[in-house]
């Protein structure tokens, strides 16, 4: 038992650091919310050189052939700059999906295009009204000659408006809530009846509500095999949650750090209000709140490559609701800590109380984690 | 980076399991499932059980007797005692004096207090709390008066657990009253049974008596009995609230409880359903296993810092908050597990399930939890100043 990095682990997190201390300063990220799709081509050109967009995908295809824990290393490194390039949604979800569940063809054709930055891919999955349950799904897919016909609506999908490719989810049989008949389709999102109404959300990312109007897509489209595609999409919802969580950690980290900053700084009454005892406290419940969820973090890295899924399951929604949870008290107390000046926009603070607030809803919301942990630990013998 | 035990760490879990399967009496193991008190001599038999296999001072290096563990070991240990039910061995003498003894005792202390620790022929107490020094311990007034090779010690100690049970006490006491009030105070070992020495109990809130007020009245100590220099008392105490870091955060035991909590909750009933059906006790167990897990894993960051040789920090701290914070969203869902009968107070005999007959005194005593060792309050002071900085003059 051991929890210290590799060298290849120190370099990739040092690497990472020092471009967002070189490259992502809060004023410099402020040029690149400006910017058409919320994010900056150049980082992420830059991203591709530094090997970051092939972590977690092998070698074979160009990728690094790293695992879940170098990914929260880049992700922890991001929360703490609030990075706003889609590595979440292309990399982590859309390429680890692809990585989980394509065909060598496949593979081929999305991973090296993925890893060289010349291709951006989303996870279409959410639905109106099926929140963060990926088996609840209503687009159908619809067998026609040798391939299927798409229709249907996706939700917020994270990354859709600058995506070359999606991966819809679309059910090929079953009821509305059923895990099994739910199927899985690359959908190049110029396609014909594909239109996608792009939005940007709270913490200055991208998303977007896709329309599938009479899609036509052929057989090679499918990933995985046909009705199979809920299992792939719940591991790689899983894999994309920890790597949210380790965002989240990065950020609160962050925000705690300048929140005790200016309890040092900031006076009142003739003293910094940092020698409040009332403060020193709640000071002392962010630190504390930060430091479990780091435990949660690691246990949760560790345990999400569980080949058992209600293992993987319950780790993951275990450090969903429990960083959940924490990431909104040190969000709100951050901002309140801070006073009228937290309540601004040109204060970084304000910026991290909206990265962490999406994050709480993000993949499930807590007590959607709660009780999905809790249901799986009633069932348990 | 992996959380898997060698096979060798494997090899002595299995056998610290088998030990345990082997040699823990059935009876002890029975009353500590259901959470009962045991008294003195159950506790003392079971620590020379303990000692006759060489497991009972695990912390203590191989020199006092130790069984040289790593801490990693020791962590096995602790977690293989809990599921096993057997009862944690007292910490006054293995876990609190023998360290400082250690390394602030003469050599004639060392040769003469730590194999009757390790025999258990002696069962220390603490004496620091007193009613005007809590929190505040180092306004503590229970002076101790040179007198030639003596000291006089007069005042009182107070919360001093199963001090009715000991035959000696390690103390702070007031040496000095010059200078810094932590300056003047010194650490003192004194026998039970001088004259002077008057120990009246404490009924506490789970009706049992653990603790006492011990007076003492011109009570004449030799002064080879100091522990370091004199005036380095509070040097000695800290040193000693330092120490042990790996068993601070309860887990094993909490462990033990969540595994416990969960069959509470599948065995009995209401509404013609298990309680575990219930979207809402559900939910709160669920929430209780979630926290535990980020302890656990807190205390595996720990241990394996430990094990590669880093320095206690503040850590203890944080475990001891977190820890505490565990054991009571428990133990109180013990309680409301337990329904109405958590009501029946120090009743014999069958009035429910027996599982449940200690719910409430559990509920009860572990509200100490974050008043004892340094209170919540007293360990966020430490946190703001030595690991944030908020420290301003």
């Amino acid at each position: 038992m051991h929890f210290n990095l590799s060298d290849e682990q120190k370099l990739i997190r040092n690497a990472v650091d020092k471009f967002i201390r070189n490259d992502y300063s809060f004023d410099a990220r402020r040029k690149v919310l400006a910017l058409e799709n919320g994010f900056s081509r150049e980082h992420w050109r830059q991203f591709a050189d530094m090997g970051w967009l092939g972590i977690p995908f092998a070698e074979d295809h160009g990728g690094l052939g790293g695992g879940i824990v170098d990914i929260t290393l880049v992700m922890e490194s991001f929360g703490t700059g609030m990075v706003l390039e889609p590595y979440l949604s292309a990399v982590v979800l859309a390429g680890g999906l692809v990585e989980l569940g394509g065909s060598q063809a496949q593979k081929e054709a999305l991973l090296p295009a993925l890893i060289g930055g010349e291709k951006l891919l989303a996870v279409a999955y959410t639905e109106r009204e099926s929140r963060f349950n990926p088996a609840d799904v209503q687009t159908r897919a619809e067998k026609k000659g040798n391939g299927y016909v798409l229709n249907g609506e996706k939700a917020v999908v994270l990354g859709a408006p600058s995506a070359d490719v999606l991966i819809v989810s679309a059910r090929t049989s079953g009821n509305r809530l059923d895990p099994q008949g739910i199927s899985l389709f690359l959908v190049d999102s110029t396609a014909k009846g594909v239109s996608i109404k792009g939005m940007r959300t709270m913490d200055g990312g991208q998303a977007g509500n896709v329309t599938l109007n009479n899609v036509e897509v052929g057989s090679d489209a499918l990933v995985g095999a046909e009705g199979a595609g809920f299992a792939l999409l719940d591991e790689a919802v899983d894999r994309a949650t920890v790597a949210a969580c380790a965002d989240a950690v990065g950020a609160m980290q962050a925000a705690m750090r300048k929140t005790v900053e200016y309890l040092k700084t900031r006076k009142q009454f003739g003293v910094p209000i940092g020698s409040f005892q009332a403060l020193q406290h709640r000071a002392v419940d962010l630190f504390t709140a930060v430091e479990a969820c780091r435990s949660m973090l690691l246990m949760a890295s560790l345990k999400v490559t569980d080949p058992d899924p209600v293992e993987r399951n319950k780790a993951v929604s275990a450090a969903k609701q429990f960083i959940g949870e924490k990431a909104r008290l040190v969000a709100q107390q951050a901002v309140q800590m801070h006073g009228g000046i937290g309540m601004t926009e040109e204060l970084d603070i304000g910026h991290y109380f909206r990265r962490l607030t999406q994050f709480c809803a993000m993949f499930g919301t807590t007590d959607y984690h709660l009780k999905r942990y809790a249901d799986l630990m009633a069932a348990a013998a | 980076m992996n959380i898997d035990f060698s096979p060798q760490e494997l090899a002595f879990q299995q056998e610290v399991r088998e030990w345990f399967a082997q040699n823990l009496p059935a009876d002890l193991k029975r009353k500590t499932e259901l959470g009962q008190m045991l008294n003195r001599d159950e506790l003392v038999a079971w620590q020379r059980i303990l000692n006759g296999k060489g497991w009972l001072v695990t912390s203590w290096p191989e020199e006092y007797g130790g069984p040289g563990w790593t801490p990693t070991q020791r962590y096995i240990f602790d977690m293989e005692r809990a599921r096993a039910n057997a009862p944690i061995g007292l910490s006054m003498g293995i876990i609190m004096l023998g360290p400082v003894l250690m390394a602030y005792g003469t050599q004639e202390q060392k040769d003469f207090y730590l194999p009757r620790i390790r025999n258990c022929e002696d069962w220390w107490c603490q004496g620091y709390s007193e009613p005007g020094a809590g929190s505040d311990l180092a306004s503590l007034k229970t002076m101790a008066v040179s007198d030639g090779d003596d000291y006089i010690v007069n005042g009182s100690k107070i919360w001093t657990t199963y001090a009715h049970w000991a035959n000696r006490i390690f103390c702070l006491v007031r040496t000095s009253t010059e200078g810094k009030k932590q300056e003047g105070i010194s650490f003192l070992l004194i026998d039970m049974d001088t004259p002077g020495i008057e120990v009246r109990p404490i009924i506490s809130i789970d009706g049992e008596h653990h603790l006492n007020e011990t007076f003492f009245t011109d009570v004449r100590v030799p002064k080879k009995n100091l522990v370091g220099k004199e005036g380095q008392g509070w040097t000695v105490a800290k040193y000693l609230l330092t120490h042990e870091r790996t068993t601070i955060a309860g887990v094993a035991d909490s462990k033990v409880h969540m595994t416990n909590l969960k069959r509470m909750a599948r065995n009995n009933g209401a509404n013609g359903a298990p309680l575990m059906d219930d979207p809402n006790l559900r939910q709160k167990l669920a929430k209780a296993e979630i926290n535990l897990l980020a302890l656990e894993y807190t205390n595996l960051r720990t241990l394996a810092a430990t094990a590669a040789g880093k320095a206690p920090g503040p850590e203890s701290s944080l475990l001891k908050l977190d820890g505490t914070a565990v054991q009571q969203q428990l133990s109180e869902l013990g309680v409301e597990l337990a329904g109405q009968y958590a009501w029946p107070w120090k009743v014999e005999g069958d009035v429910g399930p027996e599982e449940f007959s200690t719910t409430m005194m559990r509920y009860a005593f572990t509200r100490a939890a974050t008043i004892y060792g340094g209170s919540d309050e007293v360990q966020k002071n430490v946190i703001a100043k030595m690991v944030l900085g908020l420290n301003f003059k």
